[in-house]
């Protein structure tokens, strides 16, 4: 294992020093130098080099039969036995990776009395759902799900899990990964497959989304990725598809789990979820006072919305963490974001640049927000939001 | 109580600008800063041990000017800092990095607690603490917003959700991945920063670890990184102008574009 510079065949010509994402590379006479202690072996400079100067090696692990395994999973996720809508996300792109790689779209689904509910994902495309159905599973908790997941797998030998990049996903796909020692990459935002070796390509940003990179996992199965809400498309429903329903029962100790959840709490005024929603509604240090959040929740009710923030306007006790879009809140990826009085410190952007649209509303026109937005507006947001309120409100009513 | 942390050390992105010409990260002054996410986990740490005593150990897998991390969370009030550091873990992913942080922990011996941040700043994957607990086959709540209650043998904390909260009980030992809401840290004292300063920092490497090799780094990992790029820069936005009738008329527009069914 490790990486080295042919000197032999090295010209100097620096095309690896600005490929390095941790700036590991310097360049010492006319050759290049990697710094070992910043090299996380990403292989960003063996790519970069065009005379083949640069060798990443690494040992084959033992092949394992992974030829054994088939097919493309989505774990479902259900909230109060009500299916979750990055399920059908991950439906959609699940049906797209399996048609290329010409193999199944299987459904996982975990829960209480949910057996009425295979029906959803069979009509959003699965041809097969895997139902644990258990008065212990009503809810997410990391044990029993983990270990049934794992149980599943073993026995059924997916190519491809996917997961939603949620609060549950994340907790709970990690666990697996672990397990079954299978890569796992996070936060995906692009998913493909490379067709010449079948291979699974994930794509995700790093560094606050200003980098992206591709992974891979050749040598293990599953390989299993969690991706953002709202990054891919639904699936359509279908109600004439059809599917078959495998049940299956584990004992008491695949079931059991050390901690538990005594009470769950919803917050209150929030009727729509960030992470969901199609248009959010956010604002910053520019609306002044706390008060005048309400101009937000106005127009985010009338359009169907959520009201975020920025980390200004909750570190000022504005509006509770929960609303915090950015590194320290909330990763969203909505249709439109209409960012109201928000400067965008590059912690912002970081968690909402990769919104279809974005609207922003400022009274200074040297805001770096307007350099991420669509529809830049240098004005006053007292005015422009509640027409805006207005205008809709009359639209919906006639 | 005997209390681990997890920490990383990552650039300051607060301070990371992008080079507007060639559309990449311009490195050159980015300090290393602790994971803005540990600073919560060491603070509760801390919190955790005024109340009921303790020994806190906080630990970080990575180069060895990783070390200036240890030394600051000793400051802000942690007893001893070990840091795993060997040129065998270089090329880690998330698989490789909880499996040596898990046997470095195994090392450790006894514990109580394990705090982690709930993600890292630069990798933003959260799968490091989960990683950890599985590893160590030990109990998990992520996403910890506060600890209700604690006593030797158990607790009971609050959970984020998208949905708001859950309470959740369970037993030590546990691990804990930490949100922001859960507290505010504070900043190193005096006395803390002159202990940190001739604080010992034991150093793990591989051959300490009893690890399985094959584990490890680059090898032990079971993904790779094929490409690395920037993202396209955004296409150059519209500045809108007008009065404010005409500037609302064109958000309509785009809105009802973008949203037919609801408008």
């Amino acid at each position: 294992m490790g990486i080295e510079i042919i000197t032999e065949q090295c010209v100097g010509c620096q095309a690896c020093l600005k490929a390095c994402p941790f700036g590991a590379i310097s360049l010492e006479g006319n050759l290049a130098v990697i710094d070992f202690d910043k090299c996380t072996l990403c292989g960003a400079c063996v790519d970069s080099c065009k005379f083949d100067a640069i060798l990443l090696r690494k040992e084959e692990a033992a092949q394992r039969d992974i030829a054994a395994y088939k097919g493309v999973w989505v774990v479902a996720e259900q909230y109060k036995g009500n299916i979750q809508s990055i399920t059908y996300e991950l439906l959609g792109k699940g049906r797209d990776l399996a048609d290329k790689l010409g193999v199944e779209l299987c459904a996982v689904l975990l829960g209480k009395d949910m057996r009425a509910k295979t029906d959803e994902l069979i009509h959003r495309g699965a041809e097969k759902v895997y139902i644990v159905d258990s008065p212990k599973l009503a809810q997410y908790q990391s044990e029993p799900y983990s270990k049934v997941i794992i149980e599943l797998i073993n026995e059924y030998k997916p190519e491809i899990v996917l997961c939603g990049a949620t609060s549950t996903g994340r907790s709970l796909i990690a666990r697996v990964a672990v397990k079954i020692n299978a890569g796992l990459t996070a936060d995906c935002t692009g998913l493909d497959i490379d067709q010449e070796k079948g291979l699974f390509l994930q794509t995700r940003p790093a560094f606050g989304g200003n980098i992206m990179a591709t992974i891979i996992c050749p040598n293990h199965r599953p390989q299993m990725a969690t991706v953002r809400h709202k990054v891919m498309k639904e699936a359509e429903v279908d109600t004439s598809r059809s599917g078959e329903v495998i049940e299956k029962t584990y004992s008491e100790s695949v079931l059991s789990s050390r901690t538990k959840v005594v009470n769950v709490i919803e917050e209150e005024g929030q009727s729509v979820n960030l992470s969901e929603a199609d248009i959010i509604v956010s604002g910053g240090r520019g609306l002044g006072k706390p008060e005048n959040f309400a101009l937000l929740h106005e127009l985010a009710d009338a359009i169907g919305g959520a009201v975020g923030a920025s980390r200004a306007a909750v570190d000022a006790d504005w509006i509770v963490y929960s609303h915090q879009v950015g590194q320290t809140g909330k990763t969203v990826c909505p249709k439109i974001y209409i960012s109201c009085g928000i400067s965008g410190q590059i912690q912002h952007l970081a968690g909402m640049s990769s919104s279809d649209i974005i609207i922003a509303i400022n009274k200074d026109p040297d805001a770096p927000i307007f350099k991420a937005a669509n529809y830049g507006i240098v004005g006053d947001l007292f005015e422009i939001i509640p027409a805006l309120t207005k205008k809709i409100k009359s639209i919906l009513n006639t | 109580m005997n209390i681990i942390v997890c920490i990383k050390q990552v650039p300051d992105t607060a301070n990371v600008k992008i080079d507007p010409q060639t559309n990449t990260l311009i490195r050159e002054g980015v300090e290393s800063i602790i994971n803005p996410f540990d600073m919560y986990a060491i603070e509760e740490a801390v919190r955790t041990k005024e109340k009921l005593g303790g020994n806190i150990i906080v630990i970080t897998m990575g180069p060895p000017q990783a070390e200036a991390a240890l030394r600051e969370a000793i400051s802000l009030g942690a007893d001893e800092g070990i840091l795993v550091s060997d040129r065998v873990f270089a090329g880690s992913d998330t698989w490789a990095t909880s499996y040596t942080l898990a046997c470095a922990i195994r090392k450790i011996g006894k514990f109580d607690i394990i705090f982690c941040g709930k993600q890292a700043a630069d990798g933003d994957t959260a799968q490091v603490g989960p990683g950890i607990s599985m590893h160590l086959d030990i109990p998990q709540v992520t996403y910890v917003k506060k600890i209700e209650d604690l006593t030797t043998d158990k607790a009971k904390v609050e959970r984020m959700t998208e949905e708001g909260y859950e309470i959740v009980e369970t037993p030590l030992p546990v691990l804990f991945t930490v949100v922001k809401e859960i507290n505010e840290p504070r900043i190193p004292s005096l006395k803390g920063k002159i202990k940190a300063k001739s604080a010992q920092i034991k150093t793990l490497m591989a051959k300490d670890l009893d690890a399985d090799e094959k584990s490890l780094g680059l090898n032990g990992s079971p993904t790779q990184v094929v490409k690395i790029f920037t993202p396209p820069p955004r296409e150059g936005g519209v500045m809108l102008a007008g009065s404010t009738q005409e500037i609302v008329d064109k958000l309509v527009e785009v809105l009802k574009d973008e949203c037919k069914s609801k408008i």
